[in-house]
């Protein structure tokens, strides 16, 4: 529905400004009424297990396609002005920050819409996978239910 | 040829990240690779990849049942994801 003006995915090892991204989920023009962004961080401990550190994996080169896919899907479904993506790979501590969504579109309903949309399919669709790290060693963390659950109600609801 | 990648737990649990085999021919589809490569490893591999939550994708897109196989396509194997 929206051909968005601006599309940027990053999978990347540093760390990221949040308040950078959002800013540059404006385009100038002042057309944006809202922008909703998430930020997720490593959990200190996640179903009972303490975690120290956690590391990220990915699939190079599908992982960046599908988040892509998500963000079209999205622009097709509300009407966006800019969407973004920051996932973080590699090592990450309790308290980091792991992944951001930022949208921008002229009315918050969209935008609020589009940023769940966007984390619900990430978290379903997106060939990232986390191993937690703590005092009885690693663990990969397992799917849950929970998340296919809340990607799954998108397909049957009406979109706007 | 045919480049075969593994990712996370299934990638540990065979010790092995990506292999390139030898272009076996338009009849080996992807679960006669998958047989294939369970029947030259031993039965550690069957017993990882058989498991009912391993997700296959061929040239980066996941594939739901089995799939036609072409000279120089990317095959990776996986467990379903967590990332977010």
């Amino acid at each position: 529905m929206s051909a968005l003006r601006v599309m940027t995915v990053s999978v990347q090892e540093a760390d990221f400004d949040v308040a950078e991204l959002q800013e540059a989920l404006r385009l100038g023009a002042q057309q944006e009424g809202a922008v909703a962004t998430f930020t997720g961080y490593v959990r200190r401990s996640n179903e009972q297990r303490k975690v120290d550190s956690m590391e990220l994996e990915h699939y190079p080169g599908m992982t960046e396609n599908s988040i892509t896919e998500i963000l079209q899907q999205a622009a097709d479904r509300w009407p966006l002005l800019a969407a973004s993506v920051v996932h973080r790979v590699g090592k990450l501590a309790p308290g980091d920050r792991i992944v951001w969504v930022g949208v921008s579109s002229s009315h918050r309903e969209a935008a609020f819409n589009a940023c769940e949309f966007i984390m619900d399919y990430l978290k379903t669709r997106a060939p990232f996978w986390k191993k937690e790290l703590g005092p009885d060693g690693g663990h990969w963390v397992a799917a849950r239910e929970h998340d296919t659950s809340r990607a799954t109600r998108w397909q049957d609801s009406a979109t706007k | 040829m045919l480049k075969v990648l593994f990712f996370a737990g299934i990638k540990e649990q065979l010790d092995c990240d990506a292999l390139e085999l030898e272009w076996p021919g338009a009849a080996v589809d992807l679960d006669a690779l998958q047989e294939r490569l369970c029947a030259e490893h031993g039965g550690k591999w069957r017993e990882v990849l058989g498991q009912g939550n391993v997700i296959r994708a061929v040239n980066q897109t996941v594939v739901e049942g089995s799939s036609a196989l072409q000279d120089g396509d990317e095959v990776a194997f996986f467990p379903p994801v967590t990332g977010g």
